[in-house]
């Protein structure tokens, strides 16, 4: 395989093949499904692996395969678009903290305490419990509580960046702060911001499935992980296969996305960079 | 020549200070002060080059990062010829920007690692909105062989170049406003001997086609007597001797400049120092000794020195002097 020497490591690679494998399944739900999604057999509930039923069937005797290929959508989507704001949202506020320093400085890190000092799971269930139900609130919710995350971080990173003397170089230009902050500054940044938004997925899905756990996320019957999961386990004792498939979905695809940034964290790492982030004197 | 360039200086600086607040506790109550800057005065012709030396921490630098509007000047006046006085302002103008520009001692750190030289380079033009697209490639294309680049190496990233190179396009960036003054803050400090006299070269080839001022930053006496025509000697944020650089540089009067001429290496090893300091510690700048800065290093210290700072007196020919002795 030609790939640059930084990207040939091993959970770099498993983490982008479990990932790609997951959104391949998600992406091609309709024709990768072996049953309709509601298509209920009741004579056939909990069958456990067969040829007919990959991954065997639920308390309702609908196909596990299929319904977790279609959950995996409503994960993703909603993973995509939770990381996709706070990583925006996280990124401006760590940029003008860290950049303008004083007072907007603080004013802006005591705003991301106050959101890191609410238990997430607690702070999520309440803006659900506000909003209602549906895939917007949801993701609203795991914004809410994701993006303080990216703020910190950026901002260390802007410290760090603005004592650079292409950044004096700058403002000795007369450069306006936005250009700097966009131009200059911003594309130094973007490693971190990569690798927190990758780790970031795994994070989005589980605050999902944990919603949709305790019954707070999209109502069924919308086949989210979480649901399946929930149902699976009141019928552990006696059926334990649906609950331990379920689980061992969001397992792997959480551990796929882990994987994915611990690598890209890896690749990009400044040690690795060297050559192109400047070498330190 | 000094004479009639004093008459209308291009660049004069008169009493800058720059003092830096030490913050300490929870509720980062002022503890002290650094003085790194304490009342500076001087002026640059146009045309001329003003060599400032003095060891670190001195506040060469931070002199340098003031007239730039890069740290905060606490008083003091910086005016340039024609223009209006920038220090008070709390955002330094852009009309000011374009007549004085800086270039770094470290190009590594100096130049984006994400952006082509191309647009390095340009970006001047962009933030001033100078020319159109098409005027502004082909000022970048004259910038480039200005400093003695290649056409070709414009659309390379910064780590592709070395150490020399990288200096040339900070040069580069620096001429695109078309600047009256150029402060050089150890511009080749950083850089290999023999490419040390190539950036100097470029330096100088650069003054006499475009007319430029430098007011050029180092520690390195060598470097500052080959670029100069004045001097000064900063000690602890304040100028002790200024002057013609071949009066600096024959016969220094202030004992700290003595010390650091006779102090630099030279090519007999036989040759042993003449001039020796009473103490090599060099004091604090948060702490700086009363009167005289120099006394608790100075062999000629008396009890006038420990008590009072002795001004900038005219002591021979344009050679201006602070000491109590000479």
């Amino acid at each position: 395989m030609i790939l640059p020497r930084r990207f040939r490591n091993l959970s770099l690679l498993l983490g982008t093949f479990i990932v790609l494998a997951i959104v391949i399944c998600a992406v091609f739900a309709p024709y990768l499904s072996t049953h309709g999604i509601e298509q209920m057999d009741m004579r056939n509930r909990f069958s456990g692996p067969t040829l007919s039923h990959w991954l065997g069937t639920d308390n309702f005797g609908r196909d596990l395969w299929s319904r977790l290929i279609f959950g995996a959508r409503v994960s993703l989507t909603i993973a995509c678009i939770s990381v996709a704001v706070s990583a925006v949202v996280g990124t401006a506020v760590g940029l003008a903290a860290g950049y303008f320093g004083g007072w907007t400085d603080l004013i802006l890190m005591r705003i991301t305490d106050i959101f890191l000092g609410f238990p997430a799971i607690v702070l999520a269930l309440a803006i659900v419990a506000v909003l209602g139900p549906g895939m917007v609130n949801v993701a609203i919710a795991i914004i809410v509580v994701a993006w303080t995350e990216y703020a910190r971080v950026v901002r260390a990173t802007t410290l760090m960046l603005r004592e650079q003397n292409y950044v004096q170089a700058a403002r000795a230009l007369g450069a306006h702060p936005v250009r700097i902050l966009v131009k200059e500054i911003l594309p130094n940044a973007m490693g971190p911001i990569i690798v927190l938004a990758s780790l970031g997925f795994g994070t989005a899905i589980i605050a999902e499935s944990a919603l949709s756990f305790l019954g707070f996320g999209l109502p069924p019957p919308t086949p989210t992980w979480g649901w399946t999961l929930a149902y699976g386990t009141r019928f552990m004792r006696d059926e334990p296969w649906l609950a331990i498939i379920a689980g061992a979905t969001i397992m792997v695809t959480v551990l796929g996305f882990n994987l994915l940034g611990d690598g890209l964290r890896d690749a990009l790492d400044p040690r690795h960079l060297s050559r192109s982030a400047g070498r330190k004197k | 020549m000094s004479d009639n360039l004093a008459a209308s200086p291009l660049l004069s600086v008169e009493n800058l200070k720059v003092h830096f607040a030490i913050r300490a506790g929870v509720f980062q109550r002022q503890v002290g002060e650094v003085k790194a800057v304490d009342g500076v005065s001087f002026s640059i012709g146009a045309g001329e080059t003003l060599g400032l030396v003095g060891e670190s921490g001195c506040g060469k630098s931070t002199t340098g990062l003031a007239l730039m509007g890069l740290v905060k000047a606490t008083d003091g006046r910086i005016a340039m010829q024609g223009a209006e006085d920038v220090t008070a302002m709390r955002s330094v103008p852009r009309a000011h920007r374009r007549r004085m520009q800086i270039i770094f001692q470290d190009p590594f750190s100096s130049l984006n690692p994400r952006q082509r030289i191309r647009d390095i380079i340009r970006a001047p033009l962009d933030i001033h909105g100078i020319g159109t697209t098409e005027e502004r490639r082909a000022e970048v294309a004259k910038l480039i062989s200005l400093v003695g680049l290649r056409p070709d190496q414009a659309d390379n990233f910064p780590h592709q170049f070395s150490g020399g190179q990288r200096q040339r396009i900070g040069i580069a960036r620096a001429l695109a406003l078309k600047p009256d003054i150029i402060v050089c803050d150890e511009p080749v400090s950083a850089l290999d001997v023999s490419v040390q006299a190539q950036i100097l070269n470029l330096l100088a080839d650069l003054q006499r086609e475009l007319g430029l001022s430098y007011l050029f930053i180092s520690h390195d006496l060598g470097v500052v007597e080959h670029v100069s025509h004045r001097v000064a000697v900063m000690y602890l944020g304040r100028i002790v001797e200024t002057g013609p650089k071949k009066a600096i540089f024959s016969k220094p009067l202030h004992p700290y400049s003595e010390l650091l001429l006779r102090s630099a290496p030279s090519h007999d090893p036989h040759r042993r120092h003449q001039f020796s300091a009473v103490s090599d510690d060099i004091p604090s700048a948060t702490k700086k000794p009363s009167g005289c800065a120099f006394h608790t290093r100075c062999p000629l210290a008396t009890d006038i020195c420990r008590r009072i700072e002795p001004q900038l007196e005219v002591k021979a020919d344009g050679q201006f002097v602070a000491c109590h002795h000479r």
